[in-house]
């Protein structure tokens, strides 16, 4: 049985039918930003405890995918939104061909986070027993690391080893430079597993949204949606702008935050 | 109720002007994450954030337009992570601030002298 919108017994109007739809999508919406809002959270507490640690893991990170990314997602958000509009004024041609647009972009941001996701595995930044910080700053040609941003890395390495370091020697540890060290792995560690984490739940609701994507396009080329029906388009569209959304947060918490100590 | 038209459509006009206001958004986050402005840094990213995010919001997914028990819904949303955010980073950042009585017992003479 599909719904081509018709009435429905419990409500008086279409509009009001239409309108009781957008609402449930928003209580729903309202229910991932405390679940994401949990992660950000974590994060905050975090960050602010080991700054040192989370600050080098930041500029880690490739800031250029990263920004490629964003600007991806946000032009896969007006190319959604363009599909709602085609829906609206019954451009039935044009709405299966915005959405493709958008899946298109969606997929294009999930390809560049998979090489992200392998850089930082050859980098030996996936938490787990293999985790180690320094692994670049140790074998910058592995790295394709040079010049200055070697030089850079082996500084905020050296620092945040001396700042964990000096944190041991106040709580009275023997040997604070060994502690330094690991401390600073440790807590480097929790960055990695926070930005995997954040990112990976991300990356989850992109695929989540490209497969209702993949069912809008097939059901927008029987020319099922216009004027008088664009429910679909119009919920789906909201959630793939709420996942924008997160990542215009992440983008900035994740990548950005220690730049200008580089 | 009636008498308002089904529902109100966002020209492709306004969608391009949000998508350029959200791309220059994001330049300028990464110009001004690369200003060494200290503790700032935080703040302007988060406030370039919170503005892509009320476009995002207000034109993309329509809120602007949207009656007012959904615009309720989404500020009730925001309302309720203030209070998770709020109340939790308060107890973090206050929690360690003043030892208790049973600690200060507990601590080396030398720490107490300070008080």
């Amino acid at each position: 049985m599909h719904r081509t919108g018709e009435l429905f017994g419990q409500f008086q109007t279409l509009e009001q039918q239409k309108e009781t739809a957008t609402l449930g999508m928003w209580v729903f919406l309202v229910t991932e930003i405390l679940f994401f809002g949990g992660l950000f959270l974590t994060y905050s507490i975090n960050r602010h405890a080991y700054a040192t640690a989370f600050g080098i893991g930041g500029n880690m990170l490739d800031l250029n995918l990263g920004f490629g990314n964003t600007v991806v997602l946000i032009a896969s958000s007006f190319t959604m939104a363009m599909s709602v509009w085609s829906a609206q004024t019954s451009h039935k041609k044009l709405v299966p061909i915005f959405l493709i647009l958008t899946l298109v972009l969606g997929s294009v941001f999930l390809g560049i986070k998979v090489v992200e996701y392998k850089q930082k595995f050859d980098h030996h930044l996936i938490p787990g027993h293999s985790f180690d910080i320094t692994y670049c700053s140790k074998n910058p040609s592995a790295c394709n690391l040079s010049g200055k941003d070697l030089d850079d890395e082996k500084k905020e390495i050296k620092e945040g080893i001396e700042a964990e370091a000096d944190e041991a020697k106040k709580q009275g540890a023997a040997n604070p430079e060994d502690v330094g060290a690991a401390a600073l792995n440790a807590h480097a560690q929790l960055y990695f597993s926070l930005y995997f984490g954040m990112t990976g739940l991300h990356a989850l609701h992109m695929i989540i949204g490209a497969g209702l994507l993949l069912w809008l396009i097939f059901e927008a080329r029987k020319g099922r949606f216009d004027a008088n029906y664009n429910t679909p388009v119009d919920n789906i569209g909201l959630y793939w702008h709420f996942v924008d959304i997160v990542w215009i947060f992440l983008f900035p918490l994740l990548y950005l935050i220690n730049r200008h100590l580089a | 109720m009636a008498e308002h038209s089904a529902e109100h459509i966002v020209s492709p006009k306004t969608y391009a002007a949000v998508l350029t206001a959200l791309l220059i958004g994001t330049a300028l986050t990464v110009y001004a994450a690369k200003v060494d402005l200290g503790r700032f840094n935080i703040v302007l990213a988060l406030t370039i954030a919170t503005i892509k995010m009320t476009l995002v919001i207000l034109f993309f997914m329509h809120g602007k337009y949207s009656p007012r028990r959904t615009q309720l819904v989404i500020v009730a949303g925001f309302f309720w992570l203030a209070i998770m955010l709020g109340l939790t980073l308060q107890d973090y950042s206050t929690r360690h601030a003043e030892p208790s009585r049973s600690q200060l017992n507990e601590l080396p003479s030398s720490l107490l002298r300070r008080s």
